[in-house]
C-alpha cells in the first residue's frame, strides 16, 4: 500500500516519551493538536488516516550527525537513496552525510549534489557535511565559506575518517568556521600513533598479534582540541568517542565551560574487543572496539550528559571488503537500522536513562548542535511533525539481509535486540508504516516545508 | 583435532600426542627408506603468501615421507598477485581436491579465518600467520627441549612433559609469532617461561601473560633457583626493526640483548639441576653478530640443526594426526 499524497494522520493512544497515552493529529507537516483536542480537530479535516498506536511510544524523529552515504563514488556500497531508506526505517528524520565520498565533499558542487540527491529521495532529510581540508588531506583548508553559502547551507565540517592532526590547521579551521556560524567535528586519531593499527591496543591485541590502536591516540587529540577550542572560542564536536579516558577529558573540558560536544556510536556502547578473537572483519571499525571498562564509561558518560549525542557512524561496505584477511578488510559497520534497539538495550533496559533523555541524545541534542529549526523539536502542537512510533516491548533478531542499506556488514547479526521502529513521519508524511517503508515525501512537499 | 591453528588451543594431552607421534616419525626418518604409506592418495597443498623456503620444504618433506601428493602454491607469480581473494584461491584448491592446506600468510588470523569459513572442508595447518602464531615451530622447539630435558635425566622422552624446566625467550616478542606459540605451548607442558626484551619489543598487556619479564638479559641469565636457565631461545631481529624507534642501533641491541661470547661463556659454565649445560635454540635464519655471536651459533649447545630435523618429524606427526584421524567428508 503506497500513498502518494500526504493525508492528515490521527495517531491514537501513543505514549509521548513513554508517558501517558494520548492522541496526536498530524496535518500540513505539523503536529496540529494533541490530547482530547486531536480528535475534535480531526473531524474538521478530510480523509484523515487513523493509526492505532496503543502500546507504542512517540518520540521525536532521530537525527544522525554521522552517516556515510558513499555517494558520489562508491555507489556499490550505498547510495543516497538506499542510505535514506535505511535511515527512515531506523527512525531517523535527518542524517548528516560525511564528506569522505569520491570526489570528496570539499566544494560547493559536491555538497549541492548530495543535498539534491537527498531531497529527490525524500525518505529522510540529508545534510551534507563539508570537508575541513581539501581532499581530506589535512594540508589546506577547503572552501568552507563556499559550502556554507551553497544551496546545501553546510554548517558542519569534518574530515571524518581522517584526523585534522596538524595543530595549526585545526586552530585555523576552528577560527574560520566562526565566520559561517559552523562547527568542526573532529575524528580524533593521532596518525603516527596509529600507523598500521588494526584493533584496540591491549590484552587482546597482544595475544592476536595485531598492531594496536592505543587509547592515547584518541585522548591526546581530544585534549589538544578542547584547549584549542577554548583558546579561539569556537565550537568543537568530537566524533565517535571510544575510550574511558576521552570521557574524562571531555567532562573536564565541559566543567571549564569549553564549548565542546561529543558523540558515541551504538556499537561502542555494546561491543568490545573480545569479539576480535575470531578475526571476523565485521568487527573491524575505526575507532576500534574497546574494552568492557570503556563501554561502561561511555554508557555513564552518555547518561550524565558528558556525551551529548548518539551518532551511528553508519559505514556500509560491499561484501568483498569484509570477506578477506582482517588486515586487508575495510573499517566500518552499518548502524542506521540497529541504532534504536542498541540504545534501548544498553541505556534504557539497563535503567541508565529514561525516554526523555533518549529523545535528547538521539534527536534534540544533535539538532541543537547543527542549529536545525525543524528537527529535534518537542512533541507539542505547532511543532514540525518529525516523529517516530516505537514498539519498545518487541524483540527482533538482527538480519542484515533484510536491511534497506546495501551494506550487510552489521556486527549485530543474529543478536536479539529489544524495540523496533513501527512508523516514521517526515514532515507529517509516513515514510515508514507498520515497520516497513511506505512512500517518500514528494519533493514539492519537502520544498514547501523547507521554505515555510 | 580438525585443524592446527594455535598452540593456545592445544590441551596437554593433544600436545603430548603430537610430540609422541613425532618421536615415532623421527625413527622413520633415520631408516634407509624414509617413507610411510599413511597418506597415500591424499593431497597436501602448501599455500604460501609469504616467502619461507625453510618452512615450506620442511612441510614438503613431511608430506612426502607420508606418501601424500604435495602441491606448492606460492602467492608470487600466481593469481594472488593479480588481486585474487583468499576465498577464491582456497575454493580453487578445494576444487582441485586438496585434503589439507598448509598456509603461511602475512596477515594475523588468516588461518583461523580459513578454518572458520565455509570456503573449504580441508584440514588447515597454520604455518605462520602474521605476528600471531607459528604452532609447528613451537612444537618442534618443544620436541627439541624435551629430548634434552629427558636425556639429561636418562629418561625416555615419550610421554614426558616439561614440568619444572626454565626457558628464556629473548628478543622481539612483540612481532614474533614464534614467541607467542612457544609461550602458550611451554606453559601447557609445565615449563616456566621468562621473556627478555627491551620494553619497546614487548606487547602492551604482557603483564597478564603467565610469564616473568626481564628487561636485562644478564639479570635473566642469572635468575632462578639454579642460578641460570635450562634453555635460551634467541629470536631473530628483523632488519626493519633496526635503526627504528624500537632500539637505537643494532650495536646497542647486541650489547644488551645479544648472545655474545661473554654470555655464551657464562652459559657454558652453568649447570642445570640435572647437571647438563643449558640448550640454545634459534628458529633460524640466524643473524650472526646481531642477536647471536658466531661462537654461540656454532656452539655444540646450539640445537639449531636438530630443530630443523625435528621440524620434519613434528610436521609429519601433525599431518598424520589431522588427516588419518578423520576421514574427509566427501558428501
Amino acid at each position: 500500500m503506497t500513498s502518494t499524497s500526504t493525508a492528515p494522520t490521527l495517531i491514537l493512544g501513543a505514549r509521548p516519551y513513554g508517558e501517558e497515552p494520548t492522541d496526536i493529529l498530524l496535518a500540513e507537516g505539523r503536529i496540529l493538536a494533541m490530547g482530547e483536542q486531536a480528535r475534535g480537530h480531526a473531524q474538521d479535516l478530510e480523509k484523515v488516516h487513523e493509526l492505532d498506536a496503543a502500546g507504542l511510544l512517540a518520540l521525536p524523529g532521530m537525527v544522525d550527525l554521522h552517516t556515510h552515504l558513499r555517494e558520489p563514488g562508491r555507489e556499490d556500497a550505498e547510495t543516497v537513496e538506499t542510505g535514506s531508506r535505511a535511515a527512515a526505517k531506523g527512525g531517523f528524520t535527518a542524517v548528516h552525510a560525511m564528506a569522505n565520498s569520491s570526489p570528496v565533499a570539499d566544494t560547493a558542487g559536491v555538497v549541492e549534489q548530495v543535498h539534491r540527491l537527498g531531497r529527490d529521495s525524500g525518505w529522510t532529510e540529508v545534510y551534507p557535511v563539508g570537508a575541513v581540508t581539501v581532499g581530506l588531506a589535512g594540508e589546506k583548508l577547503a572552501e568552507l565559506g563556499a559550502m556554507a553559502e551553497s544551496s546545501a547551507q553546510v554548517r558542519m565540517f569534518s574530515d571524518d575518517g581522517m584526523c585534522v592532526h596538524n595543530p595549526v590547521l585545526m586552530r585555523r579551521a576552528l577560527e574560520y568556521v566562526k565566520t559561517v556560524d559552523g562547527f568542526i567535528a573532529q575524528h580524533a586519531q593521532e596518525p603516527l600513533l596509529t600507523e598500521g593499527a588494526q584493533m584496540n591496543e591491549g590484552d587482546v591485541s597482544a595475544v592476536l598479534g595485531l598492531p594496536g590502536w592505543p587509547a592515547v591516540a584518541e585522548e591526546s587529540i581530544i585534549a589538544r582540541d578542547v584547549l584549542l577550542a577554548q583558546h579561539v572560542g569556537s565550537r568543537l564536536h568530537i566524533c565517535h568517542v571510544s575510550t574511558a579516558g576521552s570521557v574524562e577529558i571531555i567532562r573536564w573540558a565541559k566543567q571549564r565551560g569549553i564549548d565542546v560536544t561529543a558523540e558515541v556510536t551504538p556499537h561502542h556502547l555494546l561491543l568490545t574487543d573480545e569479539l576480535v578473537r575470531g578475526y571476523d572483519p565485521v568487527y573491524k571499525v575505526n575507532p576500534p572496539l574497546r574494552t568492557a571498562a570503556d563501554v561502561e564509561a561511555l554508557r555513564h558518560g552518555l547518561a550524565d550528559g558528558t556525551i551529548d549525542v548518539i551518532g551511528t557512524d553508519h559505514a556500509p561496505h560491499p561484501t568483498q571488503a569484509k570477506e578477506c584477511e582482517w588486515s586487508a578488510a575495510a573499517m566500518g559497520m552499518t548502524g542506521l537500522e540497529t541504532a534504536l534497539p542498541v540504545v534501548i538495550k544498553t541505556m534504557i533496559a539497563t535503567g541508565l536513562m529514561d525516554w526523555r533523555r533518549f529523545a535528547e541524545v538521539t534527536s534534540e541534542a544533535p539538532a541543537r548542535i547543527y542549529r536545525h529549526s525543524q528537527q529535534g523539536r518537542p512533541l507539542q502542537p505547532g511543532e514540525p511533525a518529525n516523529l517516530i512510533l516505537v514498539d519498545a516491548e518487541s524483540t527482533q533478531t538482527v538480519d542484515p539481509g533484510g536491511h534497506a542499506s546495501k551494506g550487510r556488514n552489521s556486527p549485530f547479526r543474529g543478536m536479539q535486540l529489544p524495540g523496533s521502529v513501527r512508523a516514521t513521519f517526515l514532515h507529517g508524511h509516513p515514510v515508514v508504516l507498520d515497520g516497513a517503508l511506505n512512500s517518500p515525501l514528494k519533493q514539492s512537499q519537502a520544498q514547501r516545508k523547507v521554505t515555510s | 583435532m580438525r585443524h592446527l591453528l594455535s598452540t593456545a588451543d592445544l590441551s596437554r594431552t593433544e600436545a603430548l600426542s603430537i610430540l609422541d607421534t613425532a618421536e615415532e616419525m623421527a625413527a622413520v626418518s633415520t631408516r634407509e627408506v624414509k617413507k610411510l604409506p599413511t597418506l597415500r592418495g591424499r593431497t597436501v597443498v602448501n599455500l604460501f603468501f609469504e616467502d619461507s623456503t625453510r618452512t615450506r620444504i620442511s612441510f614438503e618433506a613431511a608430506a612426502k615421507r607420508l606418501s601424500a601428493d604435495v602441491m606448492n602454491f606460492s602467492a608470487k607469480g600466481s593469481s594472488v598477485s593479480k588481486g585474487e581473494s583468499l576465498k577464491d584461491t582456497v575454493q580453487t584448491l578445494e576444487a582441485i581436491g586438496a585434503d589439507a592446506i598448509v598456509m603461511r600468510h602475512w596477515a594475523s588470523g588468516a588461518a583461523a579465518q580459513l578454518a572458520a569459513s565455509d570456503w573449504t572442508d580441508c584440514a588447515v595447518i597454520n604455518a605462520g600467520d602474521g605476528t600471531h602464531e607459528h604452532p609447528t615451530q613451537a612444537l618442534l622447539d618443544a620436541l627439541t627441549l624435551r629430548r634434552g630435558w629427558t636425556a639429561a635425566r636418562g629418561e625416555d622422552p615419550r610421554g614426558a612433559d616439561l614440568a619444572g624446566m626454565r626457558v628464556l625467550i629473548v628478543g622481539d616478542i612483540l612481532h614474533s609469532r614464534v614467541a607467542r606459540s612457544n609461550i602458550w605451548l611451554l606453559r601447557t607442558l609445565g615449563a616456566e617461561v621468562g621473556l627478555v626484551a627491551p620494553a619497546t619489543l614487548l606487547p602492551v598487556g604482557v603483564q597478564k601473560w603467565p610469564v616473568s619479564v626481564f628487561y636485562s638479559l644478564d639479570e635473566a641469565l642469572a635468575s632462578g633457583p639454579a642460578g641460570g636457565p635450562d634453555a635460551v631461545m634467541m629470536l631473530r631481529v628483523q632488519a626493519e626493526r633496526m635503526g627504528g624507534a624500537y632500539f637505537p642501533t643494532a650495536a646497542e641491541y647486541t650489547r644488551r640483548w645479544g648472545l655474545t661470547d661473554d654470555r655464551l661463556a657464562q652459559l657454558e659454565n652453568h649447570r642445570t639441576a640435572a647437571g647438563a649445560q643449558p640448550m640454545i635454540l634459534h628458529p633460524g635464519p640466524m643473524n650472526r653478530g646481531v642477536e647471536i655471536s658466531a661462537a654461540a651459533a656454532d656452539s655444540p649447545m646450539n640445537q639449531v640443526l636438530d630443530q630443523v630435523s625435528h621440524g620434519v618429524s613434528v610436521r609429519m606427526a601433525v599431518l598424520h594426526l589431522l588427516l588419518s584421524s578423520s576421514e574427509r567428508n566427501t558428501a
